[in-house]
């Protein structure tokens, strides 16, 4: 097999062990802040899949991210199903939603397409919120203490160790980057590009433009879902709250501020913005109205994110 | 040889609000030759040639290619059968290389699904795409971005991507354009290189080069067929005189 782009690769291996290391200098508490940060990266690199290489702006990934909360959630809760189990089952359920939606919004374009992902997942979280008796609406669900460990090839892992959780949240990020490796770069990932690039011309260039629209939706749908499962499943809590618009707005900073259609992008924007939020929440309760400036900033004067501006100045391989 | 519909079309018809930019064509292209479609601006030349390649949904007619109705085939189903467009304006990746503009254009025939791997491998597609850039004379700029060349050469990434395609029909859309006199002896050259593989449909301003490429003939006026013929009947015929050649350029 052909390995494309191989200064990428060799950057995205040296995050990996940088990432791996991590866990034997941090303090605990930075330890669960960079638990979170792995798997938020993981819910903006699914966005990225979509918003970044395809250029399709949605502005409803709450709903597949809560897709993977709740499918996997509550099988947890209601049947007790294991938790790899219940982590499978959410991923299906976020495949699921992302393909149905896919076919209906990509019918869409531009500013519709933005309102119409909205609308969907405006219609998932307020159906979250009507069936609260199951759902546990804004309270949400804890999952019971049979539901925060679980055991795989004979080893007990303990979902309130705090390494524990880092270790499965890296091995999830890790298995997401590469994948999202192999559909990015080469020949399929420029598909993607052609379509954010120029839609008509790759259709007069015999592609059927649509399906490769659905297949990065369904990517980006399932591995935000996946993010989703992850989160719920790990820190044990479903609620409404993963489904509101502030999610999915969450993953479109974390996007735009690491740079859109890099693989790294959102790794770093994640980083950077849960940092600058955590730091910045002790000093003022306004500190929305500082990030706010902070993207304006940047989509005036960074439309690229950082990433994606020293890819345009200085590291052309760097997507 | 024998003479082998490759196109034809049957009263095909549009309409924009209630103005007939082409009005019952009746046309057909016969495989290996070069046809250029003139006429005067507004004439509907590019509204015809949208027809064909799909990109404009008739309002009465159909369109057979290849022996086969493709009235309601969507655009990426008849380039895959073979029916390549170039546009009129440049419409190329600008933020991409030139190679990887062109290899996008011979990916569709070399892996023809997203999904599936080709067996001729993705060294295969860059080998394809860069013999049609060399083809154009693009050979010295596969590297650089194409949204940065100078507007000459990015017509002619849009030739190659045409060519890259390896197309049963390769439709230019005004391909010499905004090119230099030099530039445009190199496009006539390219020109007939492909025809020795394809067929070609041209449309095009610059008489010059209708003159020197084109086998036959097709005249256009206010929708309509005006006149078909060899370049020696349509330069004799004193209606395309009064429609189109009299009128000062």
């Amino acid at each position: 097999m052909v390995l494309h782009n191989k200064k990428l690769a060799a950057l995205c291996l040296a995050v990996l062990v940088l990432l791996f290391a991590l866990q034997f200098v941090l303090s605990s508490y930075m330890i669960l802040a960079a638990t979170r940060i792995l798997i938020l990266a993981v819910f903006a690199m699914g966005y990225n899949m979509l918003m970044g290489y395809t250029g399709l702006l949605s502005l409803g990934h709450a709903m597949f991210f809560a897709a993977g909360v709740y499918a996997s959630g509550m099988v947890t809760y209601y049947f007790g199903v294991s938790l790899p189990l219940a982590f499978l089952i959410g991923i299906l359920g976020a495949f699921a939603a992302s393909l149905i939606i896919g076919l209906l919004v990509l019918r869409t374009q531009t500013v519709s397409f933005m309102i119409v992902t909205l609308m969907f997942a405006q219609a998932a979280y307020l159906t979250t919120l009507y069936f609260s008796r199951y759902t546990g609406g804004d309270q949400g669900l804890t999952l019971p203490t049979s539901a925060r460990s679980f055991r795989l090839f004979g080893q007990i892992l303990d979902m309130t160790s705090d390494l524990t959780r880092y270790n499965i949240a890296f091995a999830v990020f890790a298995v997401t980057l590469i994948g999202l490796y192999l559909i990015t770069q080469g020949p399929i990932g420029r598909l993607f590009v052609a379509v954010r690039e120029n839609e008509d011309r790759t259709r007069m260039l015999g592609f059927d433009t649509y399906r490769i629209k659905l297949v990065a939706f369904t990517v980006s749908g399932t591995v935000s879902g996946m993010a989703g499962a992850l989160y719920g499943l790990m820190f044990g809590f479903v609620g409404s709250s993963f489904a509101a618009f502030q999610t999915s707005i969450e993953a479109l900073l974390y996007t735009l501020i690491g740079g859109p259609g890099t693989l790294l992008g959102p790794l770093l924007g994640t980083t950077v913005m849960t940092m600058l939020i955590d730091r910045l929440s002790g000093l003022t309760t306004a500190y929305l109205v500082v990030i706010g400036v902070l993207l304006i900033v940047v989509t005036l004067w960074f439309p690229a994110g950082i990433l994606g501006t020293i890819r345009n100045r200085w590291l052309p391989w760097l997507k | 040889m024998a003479e082998v519909k490759l196109l034809r079309t049957q009263g095909l018809a549009r309409h924009f609000d209630g103005i007939k930019a082409v009005d019952g064509v009746d046309f057909t292209l016969h495989q290996g030759e070069i046809r250029a479609i003139i006429g005067p601006n507004g004439a509907g030349k590019s509204t015809f040639v949208g027809l064909l390649s799909g990109r404009i949904k008739p309002s009465a007619g159909r369109v057979e290619f290849a022996g086969r109705d493709v009235t309601g085939l969507p655009a990426h189903k008849r380039v895959r059968m073979g029916l390549a467009y170039t546009f009129q304006i440049t419409n190329i990746y600008k933020e991409m290389t030139v190679l990887e503009n062109v290899a996008i254009a011979a990916q569709n025939r070399l892996r023809p699904n997203m999904l599936r791997r080709n067996p001729g491998g993705e060294a295969e597609i860059e080998r394809l795409a860069s013999e049609a850039a060399r083809s154009v004379g693009l050979g010295e700029m596969l590297g650089e971005t194409a949204g940065t060349l100078a507007y000459g050469h990015q017509r002619l990434v849009e030739v190659a991507m045409g060519l890259a395609q390896s197309p049963r029909l390769l439709i230019l859309d005004e391909p010499t354009q905004g090119l230099s006199d030099g530039e445009i002896a190199n496009f006539n050259a390219v020109v007939r290189k492909v025809s020795e593989t394809a067929t070609v449909l041209l449309i095009e301003h610059n008489m010059d080069v209708v003159m020197a490429l084109a086998d036959r003939i097709t005249v256009l006026d206010q929708g309509r067929v005006l006149a078909e013929g060899t370049p020696a009947e349509i330069t004799a015929s004193a209606a395309v005189q009064a429609a189109y050649l009299g009128e000062p350029a």
